[in-house]
C-alpha cells in the first residue's frame, strides 16, 4: 500500500489507481458507481477489495481491465500499470494487455467459458494469440496449465468440454486460462463465491500458490471478509463507491478504524462466538448511488456524486461524537494515504467511542 | 370453515410446546429421484438423479432444525417435500401424528396453512405487481380466514412484527431492499400462524450486515411465537446461530445429526469435520491475539482439511459410503457397505453419524493444527470424469 507517489524519488507502485470515477447514465439518472477511488499495489502482493453488493467492486474491476462500454459508462481518473496509462487508452492497446499482462477471473466460470470449444483450446487461445506460438505448442501449454491448477490427468482432460467438468474444476480451468501468459496483474472478482466451501478452500490455496510461483500482483474482490483474511496482504474496504478504509489485512481485522468496517466485522456470524447471543447487524441499508435527472426532464449534472458528506452517516452510531456538528453531513471525509479510514472521528474520539460501545468480538483483543 | 375444524381435530393433540413427546414433524426414509431423460426422437428414462435418498429427521414443536450441506446435496428438495411442494418418490412425512405424505388437496389444506415456506431469492419470490398488503394478506385470502379486527389490521400487525412500517402496505416489492423483501416474505409466511416454517436459504442472498438483521428477526419469531423451523443453509456459522439441532447432508443423505454444540464441537463424521475446517473466518492470521477457538487459543492457525475433488454426481453416486471418494480415512469396507446412521451419544435423538470409522469424540474441529491429507485417490471420481 503506497501513498500516491509521483514526486521524484518515490517509485510508482506497479499498479496505481488515482481518483477513479465510473458513472453510468441510465434512464432514471446517473449512477455514481465508483466515486473517487485511489490505491496502489506492488508486484507479488494481494490486495483484497471488500464491500457489500453494490459497493462498486465489480465496476472497479471492469474499469481496471478497460471493459466498460464507452457509450454508457464514463470512466475518469488514472489507472497506471507499470507506468502505462490505461484509462482512455486505445482499444488496441488494451486488447494487447488483456489476457497477456492483465488477466481476470470472474465469479461464474460458465460465463467465462464457451461451451463449444474444448478447455484446451480455450486455455491455449490467449497464449497462441499473444506469443505467436503454434497450435501444438498451445496445446502442450494448456496441458501444463491444467496440471498446474490441479486437474488430474491433464493430458486426457485437455480435450474435454466445459460441461464435462464440475463447478470447481471449471473455475480451475478459468484460472488456468487467466494465468497462461504469466500476467503480471490478476484481477479476480469473487472467484469463489459460486463454489462450495470445501472447493473454495482448494481454489484459494491454489491462488495463493500460483501468486508465489508467478510473482503476479493480485486484486482479489470479495464480499467475504473471511476470504480476505486467509488470502490477502492488504485490504481496501469499499462502501457506496468509495474506499473507506485500507491497511494491512491483519491490522484492519484486528483494529478496524472505520465505523463501517467495524460494523461489518461485528455482523459476521462466527463459529466461535456465543450462538445464544443475537447477531450484531448494521441498521439500515446502503444508500442509492443514483442521482435522478431533474424533474424538468433535463439530464442530471455530471458533477458530484449523490452524497455530499459521509455515505455511511445514516447507519453510523458515532457521528454524534464528531466535533464541528455537521461535518459528517456536509464534508466528505478523505481516506489518508497508507493505513487509515475515511472518517471525521479523530483517533482519540474513535478509541473512546469504540471502547464505550465495546462488543464481545472473538478473535480480536 | 367446516373442513378446517375437522381436519385440525384429526391432527391430534401434539400442539405447541409439546416438548419432547410426539414430534411436530417426523420424516422417514424420504427420497426423491428425478428421472434423467435422453434419446431422440423418443425421449426415455435412462437413469435417475437421486436428489434425496433416504432421509430421516424429527422436528419438535418450537425447535429449529438446521440442514446444512454443499450445493446439490438435496437440502431444497427435502424442504420442498416437507412443505408438500414436491412429491416424494418414497418415504413418509408425519405431521403432528398424521401421515401427510399422500394427502389430497382437500385434506392437506389445514396442514398447508400450518407449514409455510420462506425462499432464498427476495426478488423472484414476491409478485412484483402486488402491493405488500396484498402479498402478506394473500394466504388469509386464499384460505378464507378473517382474523378478528379484519385482514387489513392483521397485515399491519405482521409488518410491525417483521420490523417494517405498517404504512408500507401500499408499496410494491421493487421499492424495498433485499433485506426488506425478505422481511415481507417472512410476514407472509407468518400470516396463518404456522407451527412450522421451512426456510430455504432465507439469508443467503443478503449482505452480512443485513443478513444479521434477518437472522435476528427469525430468532425472535421462533422465540416469541414458538414457531418451529426447518432452516436450510450452506453457511455453517449462520446455521449455528439459529439452530438447536443440526443435520449435515451429503449427496442426498444425512451423514451426521445432533445437538448443535455436539455437532459443532465434536463432529464425528469426517465430512462434517472437513466442512467446519473449510469455513473462512475473518480473523487476523498470525501469532498474536486469541485464536478463533476458545480452547485452541494462542492464535494458532487452523489448518484446512483439503478435501480432494468435488461432490460426485447424484445420478451416479459411489457405492457404499457416498463420501468415500473424498474421504482421507476410506478403506475397503467403505466401498462395500453403506454405513447406517447410528447413535454415538445421548438418546435416540442424540448424536448420530453414518460412518464406519467415526472420528474420536475428542476431535476438536477448531483445534490448533489438524492436518489431514485426503486418502490418495485410486480411481477417478464418479461424476467428474467424462
Ligand atoms: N426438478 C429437478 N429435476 C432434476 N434434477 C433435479 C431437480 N431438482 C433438483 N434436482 C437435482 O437434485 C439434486 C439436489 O438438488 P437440491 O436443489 O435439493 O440441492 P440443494 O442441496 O438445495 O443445493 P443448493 O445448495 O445448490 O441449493 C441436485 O443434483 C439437483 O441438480
Ligand atoms: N451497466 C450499469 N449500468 C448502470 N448501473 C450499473 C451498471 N453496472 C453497475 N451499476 C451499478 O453500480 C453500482 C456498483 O456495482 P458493482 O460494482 O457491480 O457492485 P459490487 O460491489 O457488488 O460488485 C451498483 O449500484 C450497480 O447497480
Ligand atoms: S465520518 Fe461521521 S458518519 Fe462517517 S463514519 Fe465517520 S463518524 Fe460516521
Ligand atoms: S464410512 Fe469410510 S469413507 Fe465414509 S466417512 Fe467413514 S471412513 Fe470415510
Ligand atoms: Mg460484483
Ligand atoms: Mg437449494
Amino acid at each position: 500500500m503506497n501513498a500516491p507517489a509521483g514526486a521524484a524519488g518515490t517509485p510508482e507502485p506497479f499498479l496505481s489507481v488515482r481518483d477513479l470515477r465510473v458513472r453510468f447514465s441510465t434512464e432514471d439518472g446517473t449512477v455514481h458507481a465508483v466515486d473517487g477511488l485511489s490505491f496502489g499495489l506492488e508486484r507479488g502482493r494481494t490486495l483484497g477489495v471488500v464491500g457489500e453488493s453494490g459497493s462498486g467492486k465489480s465496476v472497479t474491476a471492469l474499469a481496471l481491465m478497460g471493459l466498460h462500454d464507452r457509450r454508457t459508462a464514463s470512466v475518469t481518473g488514472e489507472v497506471l500499470l507499470d507506468g502505462h496509462e490505461l484509462t482512455g487508452a486505445p482499444e488496441k492497446k488494451l486488447e494487447r494487455l488483456r489476457g497477456n499482462r492483465v488477466a481476470m477471473v470472474f465469479q461464474d466460470p460458465l460465463t467465462a467459458l464457451s461451451p463449444y470449444h474444448t478447455v484446451g483450446r480455450q486455455i491455449a487461445e490467449p497464449f497462441v494469440r499473444h506469443t505467436g506460438a503454434s497450435r501444438r505448442q498451445g496445446r502442450l501449454r494448456a496441458v501444463e496449465m491444467l496440471g498446474r491448477v490441479g486437474i488430474p490427468q491433464p493430458a486426457r482432460r485437455v480435450d474435454d468440454y466445459p460441461h464435462q467438468f464440475s463447478g470447481g474444476m471449471r473455475q480451475r480451468v478459468v484460472i488456468a486460462m487467466a494465468l497462461v501468459c504469466n500476467p503480471s496483474l490478476l484481477i479476480a472478482d469473487e472467484p469463489t463465491t459460486a463454489l462450495d466451501v470445501t472447493v473454495q478452500a482448494q481454489i484459494l490455496d491454489l491462488l495463493g500458490d500460483l501468486r508465489q510461483e508467478f510473482g503476479s500482483a493480485v486484486v482479489l474482490i470479495t464480499h467475504d471478509l473471511g476470504v480476505v483474511a486467509g488470502t490477502a496482504d492488504d485490504v481496501l474496504v469499499m462502501y457506496a463507491g468509495r474506499a473507506v478504509e485500507r491497511g494491512p489485512v491483519r491490522e484492519v481485522l484486528r483494529d478496524p478504524q472505520h465505523p463501517y468496517t467495524r460494523g461489518l466485522l461485528d455482523s459476521v456470524p462466527r463459529l466461535s462466538s456465543d450462538p445464544e447471543e443475537p447477531l450484531v447487524p448494521i441498521p439500515g441499508a446502503p444508500p442509492s448511488l443514483l442521482v435522478p435527472h431533474p424533474a424538468d426532464g433535463s439530464r442530471a449534472p455530471d458533477g458530484g456524486g449523490p452524497l455530499r458528506g459521509c455515505p455511511f452517516l445514516p447507519r453510523c452510531a458515532f457521528s454524534g461524537r464528531v466535533e464541528g456538528g455537521d461535518r459528517c453531513r456536509t464534508e466528505r471525509p478523505v481516506l489518508p494515504a497508507g493505513r487509515g479510514a475515511a472518517c471525521h472521528l479523530t483517533e482519540r474520539q474513535r478509541r473512546t467511542a469504540f471502547a464505550e460501545e465495546a462488543r464481545p468480538r472473538p478473535g480480536r483483543p | 370453515m367446516e373442513g378446517d375444524t375437522t381436519a385440525r381435530a384429526d391432527l391430534g393433540a401434539a400442539g405447541r410446546g409439546a416438548g419432547r413427546g410426539e414430534p411436530l414433524l417426523r420424516v422417514e426414509g424420504l427420497a426423491k429421484h428425478f428421472p434423467v431423460m435422453a434419446g431422440f426422437p423418443v425421449r426415455r428414462r435412462v437413469g435417475a438423479v437421486r436428489a434425496v435418498d433416504g432421509v430421516d429427521l424429527t422436528v419438535h414443536a418450537g425447535e429449529v432444525f438446521g440442514l446444512v450441506g454443499e450445493s446439490g446435496c438435496g437440502k431444497s428438495t427435502t424442504g420442498r417435500m416437507i412443505a408438500r411442494l414436491t412429491e416424494p418418490t418414497a418415504g413418509t412425512i408425519t405431521y403432528r401424528g398424521l401421515d401427510i405424505t399422500r394427502l389430497g388437496r382437500r385434506r392437506l389444506r389445514p396442514v398447508r396453512s400450518e407449514i409455510q415456506m420462506v425462499f432464498q431469492d427476495p426478488y423472484s419470490s414476491l409478485n412484483p405487481r402486488q402491493t405488500v398488503g396484498t402479498i402478506v394478506g394473500g394466504p388469509m385470502e386464499v384460505n378464507g380466514i378473517d382474523p378478528p379486527g379484519g385482514r387489513g389490521r392483521r397485515v399491519r400487525e405482521l409488518l410491525e412484527t417483521v420490523g417494517l412500517s405498517p404504512d408500507h402496505v401500499n408499496r410494491f416489492p421493487h421499492e424495498f431492499s433485499g433485506g426488506q423483501r425478505q422481511r415481507i416474505g417472512i410476514a407472509r409466511a407468518l400470516a396463518l400462524n404456522p407451527r412450522l416454517i421451512v426456510a430455504d436459504e432465507p439469508v443467503s442472498a443478503l449482505d452480512v450486515s443485513v443478513q444479521a438483521q434477518v437472522v435476528n428477526l427469525l430468532r425472535e419469531v421462533q422465540r416469541d411465537l414458538g414457531v418451529a423451523f426447518v432452516f436450510i443453509a450452506h453457511d455453517l456459522a449462520v446455521v449455528r446461530h439459529f439452530s438447536q439441532r443440526v443435520a449435515v447432508m451429503y449427496l442426498g443423505r444425512i451423514v451426521e445429526v445432533g445437538d448443535r454444540d455436539s455437532v459443532y464441537s465434536r463432529p464425528r463424521h469426517p465430512y462434517t469435520h472437513a466442512l467446519l475446517s473449510a469455513v473462512p473466518e475473518p480473523v487476523a492470521r498470525d501469532g498474536a491475539g486469541p485464536g478463533p477457538d476458545g480452547e485452541g487459543g494462542g492464535g494458532s492457525v487452523r489448518e484446512r482439511i483439503r478435501l480432494a475433488g468435488d461432490v460426485p454426481s447424484p445420478a451416479d453416486p459411489p457405492s457404499g459410503c457416498r463420501f468415500r471418494t473424498r474421504c482421507w480415512k476410506a478403506r475397503e469396507r467403505c466401498a462395500a457397505e453403506t454405513p447406517p446412521l447410528v447413535r454415538l451419544e445421548g438418546d435416540a435423538e442424540g448424536h448420530l453419524t453414518a460412518c464406519h470409522f467415526p472420528e474420536e469424540p475428542t476431535t476438536a474441529a477448531r483445534g490448533g493444527d489438524v492436518v489431514l491429507d485426503p486418502a490418495p485417490t485410486t480411481e477417478p471420481h464418479p461424476g467428474t470424469s467424462p
